[in-house]
């Protein structure tokens, strides 16, 4: 296949002959479009309409964005957002750093204590949930019976403060394996020159620690931190088996508003339009990933050679 | 020089495995429980009684439909995945039209769009085509939603294949089709296996898309009857942990044999 030389052809070398043409990308391409990209625009599009579910969806102007800003859930749920996130981040970071650089240990028993501690990662959010559902339920659960540490009624999920802890010890249950495992392999790729030296120069564990290990796991820090990020804000599984966004209101994260409004209220306008919001911040959020990481860089380390 | 034990390392590592063991064992003993045993012992308890009945309950209710849903699902979803996505990094990494160039950007910007932002239109979109509270209504947008990162880690693989093989082949006079399937897919093994993975997973764990498109018993997936099995039997805890404990045994399977391309599945990266 022919293909006129471009400014770029220097890069990657070799000549224009048997390189795949557009019609290999086709049918991703295609797939992809009609059920993310057609949709992305359709969110757009169905944020200034009114639809019950029924019938074609209706334009309504920007009714639906002015219920929206004027909506005292819809702004807490934005704040409770946030707030889970920036809990499990605060949570999970270290704990899965101190994890994962103690992991990276070559010790057997280490090896043995990581390969149990990726359990939870076997099973799915809606099991992790109903999991800890189980375990936490008021009268045949962990609080019943340990009452004198948990105290009260061992309903953990009545108050709002309650609620939101077990939602950000669940987050951490489930996700800091795999967080662990990030800096595991990170933390085992720091030059071990550098620890030698080190102890050369008379350094202990926690000054190596603080001095090699944790700047060494500076990107790692990033990349973990920004999944840590976009897992949050899209948290949904999990709050809709565990609290039904309640008590009342109290744990009602914009995503599963979202879901309320759109597919329990049957309010689909409104909840296209909360799922817009959801697209803006998450879309930010992404492509400061893709800038710091240099993903967007078409060709990789190789180009040139 | 020898390392000395790090006591506070090892107390808490310790600490850190009651906490994701206590659950698993609360879990695994509740379920060979009766109902009433595990009421009365507690769920902390050696168990005091001992039944199989909590397995066969699920059978009887169902529960294996599920199961065979969820194969159906993830099958194809993979399939799907396994269809497009080589050929796509194929053209990305070798092809040096612009337009391709935009269409893997327009892929890494679908990294950042999560599932629950499009769920209406797509609810729309499959309700329209018909295709509302089927199996194949759930496959299609969950193998879409597997292909951004799926495209990333394969064709980051595939870029490690230096361009002399690609030049050699093509000396040889190789159509691009045989440049695929006799140079970059016997090379890029290892990335196809952790994108199956990665998109069994999704597919095994998806919970939304069944959430939102279907609505039948005969159509129903694991995760979305664990749901609705806490929904309804929420007290029958033995029965509940028993679900849940089946739902996880495929990917424990897949841990004890295949933990290297597990891993990387999980974690939507590598592939070298």
């Amino acid at each position: 296949m022919k293909r006129p030389t471009t400014g770029r052809s220097r890069h990657s070398g070799g000549p224009n002959v048997g390189r795949p043409g557009f019609a290999w990308a086709l049918p991703a391409t295609v797939f992809f479009a009609l059920f993310a990209i057609v949709p992305l625009i359709g969110v757009a599009v169905m944020s200034f309409t009114s639809w019950s579910g029924l019938g074609s969806p209706e334009f309504n102007g920007l009714d639906n964005w002015n219920k929206l800003l004027g909506d005292k859930v819809m702004m807490q749920s934005l704040w409770l957002s946030a707030l889970l996130t920036v809990l499990g981040v605060v949570i999970q970071t270290p704990l899965s750093i101190l994890l994962g650089v103690w992991a990276a240990g070559q010790q057997k028993n280490r090896a043995v204590l990581s390969a149990i501690y990726f359990i939870p990662l076997l099973l799915s959010s809606a099991a992790v949930s109903v999991l800890w559902r189980a375990l936490l339920d008021p009268n045949f659960g962990i609080p019943g019976q340990l009452a004198g540490i948990f105290g009260g009624d061992g309903n953990l999920l009545g108050s709002q403060a309650g609620a939101i802890a077990v939602l950000t010890f669940v987050g951490a249950w489930q996700f800091t394996p795999l967080h662990t495992l990030l800096y595991q392999g990170a933390a085992r790729s720091v030059p071990p020159v550098l620890y030698q030296a080190a102890e050369i120069d008379g350094a202990g564990t926690m000054r190596k620690f603080f001095s090699i290990t944790l700047p060494q796991l500076r990107n790692t820090i990033v990349t973990s931190g920004i999944l840590m990020v976009v897992g949050g804000l899209t948290t949904f599984d999990t709050v809709l088996i565990l609290t039904k966004g309640g008590p009342g209101t109290d744990t009602t994260i914009t995503p599963y508003y979202m879901y309320r409004k759109a597919f329990q209220s049957f309010d689909f306008g409104v909840g296209s339009a909360i799922a817009l919001v959801l697209v803006v911040i998450a879309t930010a959020i992404s492509l400061i990933m893709v800038r710091a990481t240099g993903y967007d860089k078409m060709n990789s380390a190789q180009e040139g050679i | 020089m020898k390392p000395r034990p790090n006591y506070f390392a090892g107390a808490g590592s310790i600490i850190w495995l009651l906490i994701v063991l206590v659950p698993i064992y609360v879990m695994v003993t509740a379920t060979i429980q009766t109902q009433q045993g595990y009421a009365s012992a507690g769920p902390l308890s050696l168990p005091s009684s001992f039944t199989l009945d909590n397995f066969g309950a699920l059978v009887t209710g169902g529960f294996l439909t599920y199961v065979w849903n969820t194969v159906i699902v993830t099958v194809s979803v993979v399939a799907i995945v396994v269809l497009v996505v080589p050929p796509l990094s194929y053209a990305v990494v070798r092809s040096r039209s612009r337009g391709i160039s935009l269409i893997f950007r327009t892929f890494l910007l679908g990294l950042a769009i999560p599932a629950q932002a499009v769920i209406v239109p797509i609810f729309y979109l499959i309700s329209v085509a018909g295709l509302y509270d089927s199996l194949i209504g759930i496959i299609l947008p969950t193998a879409a939603f597997c292909l951004p990162i799926c495209t990333l880690i394969l064709t980051g693989s595939m870029r490690d294949i230096t361009p002399e093989l690609y030049e050699a082949m093509a000396m040889d006079g190789a159509t691009p089709m045989r440049s695929f399937f006799q140079l970059v897919l016997p090379l890029s093994k290892s990335g196809i296996s952790t994108i199956i993975v990665f998109s069994a997973l999704q597919a095994w764990n998806g919970f939304l898309f069944p959430l939102i498109l279907t609505q039948s018993a005969s159509t129903k997936v694991i995760t979305l009857g664990l749901f609705d099995f806490q929904s309804q039997y929420g007290v029958n805890i033995p029965g509940l942990m028993a679900a849940v404990l089946l739902s996880m045994l495929p990917v424990l399977f897949v841990y004890l044999f295949a933990r290297r391309a597990l891993v990387q599945g999980l974690m939507g990266v590598g592939g070298k």
